[in-house]
């Protein structure tokens, strides 16, 4: 958890309300301006796309630092790759191609097992299913869109993450909006982690049943809510609820924890609500196979009810895919808005996910798979504790591969971000409105392709810009003295035997 | 003692003066007889009125309630103990096992099925893109250079340089400042849709928009009223209702929602008479092109060039890139102020991975071909021209899409009454057709959440690389199966 210094909260009070009165002053400055100026014709009627304090947070503060966020690149998202220089003539309101690229340490895509750029194994595979069935099905899966790979898909993701059956998607992100209301309606109840992603809010609220959050990753405040939910029904008519879901995810990934699991499950089976586990950033990351959060921490897969993932971070392609029961899966085929309206997955992604499976499983004849896992574990290990031996303040759990760096301050951002960048190292920062707005970070996301070599040059880079920007708010851990040679007694004058 | 001695004297004294003053106010006759308003009244008359007084006060005051006291720890035991949830699922009925058929090769105009050669009609690929050598190519190239994934959102190093390449190409082709992708095809609608709309605002929608359209409108929280589907009167009639006598309605932002060709009928909007209402009652239009892009208007750029409306009369245009343009994903393009809002304000742009950059190139290589070869769209006219010709005279079903549309929908022409029995005999029809002729074709399947009531019916999408040979053997097998199939279900009913 985050422990938030007090002059820290102080100063970064102070800076975003000064920000905020220098925006509001340049905000009457162009009401004057715009006075003298006419409004043309066609917009004149019609209400404005944002009125006033709207998308005050959008003008003022976030154009200033543009250039820290939609960094292009022109190559693949490996370990090393190229950022495309962007300028400005107009105070960063436009930006636009230089035509120039640097070469820079990749610290923040999501690329853990290293699948993000051709793979020996994998891209051959892909280029002759594209050959064979072309990069798109243009059909819904339920007309021409089922292909023999998304069956084959289907049977290995089931068995990898341990259910009896799945079902794979397109896009993560409509897995988790079209998936919770066909499972839940009106009457029903979703309890839900309170640092929980936009697409499972989304998913929650397009569903009609009521929403409501229990503290971040705390089971006896899950136990709390659900005793009194349970105890006193629907609000206004305290009928019994139809069904209670409980959602969260395995790691959070703003925060870089795992969720408790074990005793989630534990209070979920004891009031007999279901659970739906979000593996998007945890499944191919942890666990001694890369099946999970479930298998590094011991849960039986089939004690949790509907396990959802995507395929983008672990395995270098695009989609999401949802693996439950038979019965449920049958049902979601029947209903699921995303399985009977969208085009399915491209047949080139799905390729290259059951290939990168294969390589993890070790079934593609080499131990590729076994030594990108380990690499992995031991990278994020190593880098996390370094960055805690220099000073820095790195939220997340041990062998979580996400590490957010905390900076608070809203200056430190885009001085951190350019600096690093200025040291070809990429760093991704974040701010408002995806985290609060006194908590703004730098988050690392350690690759299997990140070699010992590349860390240490991250370390340094990062520890350099560190103390100049002052983000170190721990105290620095003393080195550990080198052994000096003991000089020879028998040199020492006047020492004698 | 003292003090009771010195008590005394001063109570008796006090409970004196207090029985006089009393007695003066009850017995004292000047005041017994005092007159109020021409009538005499009493004493006692004090005592009647305070004594109505109070019987008024605690009449009015609510009856005594027991104050509520929380649950025991025992007894939320014992209720979470008896509380059984449903299950997940409803029980599993045989029309849910049902499986879809299972492609064994590309899903062009010819594709295999359990090993047989199969004349495909139920992908949208409408301009027969797909397997074409120029997209393959492109996306050899761009496989070996960036890998299958981007590995991040927009925001976060996601954005790759034929993401822009992309976005500045469909902007040129359509005429438009400028363009926004993104990943997925359906979630482009249902993301701009509460980017722009929030709670507050009037949405007027048709009312037979698909699924996408339907959830984006049910996240953004706005007043959301539908009129008839593609009736213009009804349209008008209900734009009036909105603004009139709404004097709020000046700052209240405001949107028509509609589709150019609808998904759920095949029906065309017409936009000449939106474009025309807007205007008069200042409406935003959100528009989405998803089956019109690459398909209406001289060169393929859609409902705009087909109607000679200028497209930035349009403010909002959406499409999915999965149809025409034989890849995935999606794109909106408007104003530089509309798609500039969307870079932070839309979800499945910012919180979303984004599109995998070797689709972005495949759809700048579709583009690129469709604007050198116009020739395909008038060979996809000819070809559903002739469709319609062959189709016009089955008995028992009608064609109920517009004659442009690219996908042909048909109907019954006297529907049972109930959607489960009708789908019964278009499966009928479809399986029969596959198994005998070795022709796919679709019936429409809907979803629990889909809210849309138009009837379902049998759709057959038609494509510029369909031949002539194709188009007459669908026809022909449709017609004769779909006579014997109707034929026997009548005489059993």
């Amino acid at each position: 958890m985050v422990r938030l210094p007090y002059t820290t909260a102080l100063t970064t009070l102070f800076s975003y309300g000064l920000l905020f009165v220098f925006g509001q002053l340049r905000d009457q400055f162009r009401k004057i301006l715009d006075l003298f100026k006419s409004s043309s014709l066609k917009e004149k009627g019609y209400a404005p796309i944002c009125l006033g304090l709207e998308d005050f947070y959008t003008r003022r503060l976030y154009l200033r630092i543009q250039d820290c966020f939609s960094r292009p690149i022109s190559s693949a998202p490996d370990a090393w790759f190229d950022v495309v220089e962007r300028q400005s003539n107009d105070g960063n309101k436009t930006l636009y191609r230089t035509g120039k690229s640097t070469r820079c340490l990749n610290l923040g895509s999501y690329n853990y097992l290293g699948f993000a750029s051709a793979d020996e194994y994998c891209t051959p595979r892909v280029i002759n299913s594209l050959k064979k069935y072309s990069p798109s099905t243009c059909s819904v899966r339920v007309d021409g869109g089922t292909t023999k790979l998304h069956e084959e898909l289907e049977d290995l993701i089931a068995k990898y993450v341990g259910q009896p059956a799945a079902v794979c998607f397109g896009m993560g992100y409509v897995t988790n909006s079209a998936i919770i209301p066909v499972l839940i309606g009106k009457g029903g109840l979703i309890i839900s982690d309170s640092l929980n992603h936009s697409s499972i809010i989304n998913g929650a609220r397009g569903s009609g049943a009521t929403v409501r959050v229990f503290q971040h990753n705390t089971p006896s405040h899950l136990e709390e809510v659900l005793r009194e939910q349970i105890s006193e029904g629907q609000p206004r008519t305290h009928r019994p609820w139809k069904k209670i879901i409980v959602i969260v995810e395995g790691i959070y990934s703003m925060e870089g924890e795992l969720c408790k699991l074990p005793e989630i499950v534990a209070v979920c089976k004891k009031y007999k609500a279901y659970t739906y586990l979000d593996e998007a950033h945890s499944i191919g990351a942890i666990g001694k196979s890369g099946r999970g959060l479930c298998e590094l921490l011991g849960v039986n897969p089939t004690d949790i009810d509907i396990m959802m993932g995507t395929f983008t971070k672990s395995f270098g392609s695009c989609g999401g895919y949802i693996a439950a029961s038979k019965e449920i899966i049958e049902y979601l085929m029947y209903t699921c808005p995303a399985h009977l309206y969208a085009t399915s997955m491209s047949p080139p992604a799905v390729e290259q996910v059951i290939s990168a499976i294969k390589v993890v499983l070790g079934e593609d004849g080499s131990n590729r798979g076994a030594i990108k896992l380990l690499q992995i574990r031991e990278n994020s290990n190593f880098f996390r504790s370094e960055l805690q031996k220099m000073g820095f303040e790195v939220l997340g759990d041990n062998d979580s591969p996400v590490m957010p760096i905390m900076l608070y301050n809203p200056a430190k951002i885009p001085s951190f971000s350019r600096e690093c960048l200025e040291n070809n190292v990429a760093i991704v920062t974040v701010a408002f409105p995806a985290t609060p707005l006194l908590l703004a970070r730098a988050r690392i996301c350690i690759s299997a392709s990140h070699t010992r070599v590349d860390l240490i040059k991250a370390l340094e880079v990062i520890s350099r810009v560190g103390e100049d920007v002052g983000i170190k708010y721990f105290p620095v851990e003393p080195m550990k003295p080198q052994l000096q040679p003991q000089p020879q007694v028998e040199n020492i004058p006047g020492f004698q035997h | 003692m003292e003090a009771l001695d010195w008590m005394g004297p001063s109570v008796m004294n006090i409970t004196t003066i207090a029985y006089d003053w009393v007695s003066t106010v009850f017995d004292a006759p000047l005041v017994s007889r005092a007159v109020v308003f021409g009538f005499p009244i009493d004493g006692h008359i004090v005592v009647e009125v305070l004594l109505i007084a109070v019987i008024l006060f605690l009449l009015s005051r609510k009856s005594y309630k027991h104050p509520k006291k929380p649950l025991t720890e025992k007894e939320i035991d014992e209720l979470c103990e008896d509380w059984q949830p449903e299950p997940l699922h409803p029980p599993i009925t045989k029309e849910m096992l049902s499986q879809p058929r299972v492609l064994e090769s590309a899903a062009g105009t010819h594709t295999t099925i359990e090993g047989r050669d199969i004349v495909n009609f139920s992908s949208a690929n409408f301009l027969g893109l797909i397997g074409h050598e120029k997209l393959i190519d492109s996306c050899v190239v761009s496989l070996e250079k960036y890998g299958v994934g981007s590995c991040g959102p927009r925001g976060f190093y996601g954005t790759i340089d034929v993401h822009l390449d992309c976005e500045a190409r469909i902007a040129k082709f359509l005429g438009t400042p400028d363009s926004i992708l993104y990943s997925y095809g359906i979630s482009t609608i249902f993301s701009v849709i509460p980017a722009f709309c929030k709670k507050g605002d009037i949405i007027v929608a048709d009312e037979a928009v698909h699924w996408g359209v339907q959830n984006g409108l049910y996240l953004s929280r706005s007043t959301v009223v539908y009129f008839k589907h593609n009736n213009m009167a009804s349209l008008e009639s209900t734009l009036e209702k909105m603004t009139r006598g709404n004097r709020r309605a000046e700052k209240i932002r405001r949107y028509i929602v509609v589709e150019a060709i609808y998904q759920n009928s095949g029906q065309i909007a017409p936009l000449d008479e939106i474009a025309k209402l807007k205007e008069k009652y200042r409406f935003r239009l959100i528009l989405d092109e998803s089956n019109s892009f690459g398909v209406l208007g001289k060169s393929g750029r859609g409902l705009s060039e087909h109607f000679n409306v200028p497209v930035d009369k349009i403010d909002i245009i959406t499409s999915s890139m999965g149809n025409a343009l034989a890849t995935d994903g999606g794109f909106c393009t408007g104003s530089v102020r509309v798609v500039d809002h969307q870079r932070l304000s839309s979800a499945g742009y910012v919180f979303s991975a984004s599109l995998p950059p070797y689709l972005a190139t495949a759809a700048i290589a579709a583009v690129d071909h469709l604007e050198q070869n116009p020739a395909l769209l008038s060979k996809l006219r000819k070809n559903i021209g002739l469709l319609w010709k062959e189709l016009s005279g089955i008995t028992g079903l009608k064609i109920s899409s517009s004659p442009l549309s690219p996908i042909v929908f048909l109907n019954l022409k006297n529907s049972s009454g109930s959607s489960k029995n009708d789908f019964k005999l278009f499966e009928t029809i479809v399986d029969k057709v596959l198994k005998e002729d070795s022709v796919f074709v679709v019936a429409s399947k809907r979803s629990v959440l889909d809210k849309c009531n138009l009837p379902l019916g049998i759709r057959v999408f038609v494509s510029a690389g369909h031949t002539k040979n194709d188009i007459f053997k669908a026809a022909e097998s449709l017609k004769r199966i779909a006579e014997t199939v109707l034929y026997d279900h009548c005489l059993n009913y």
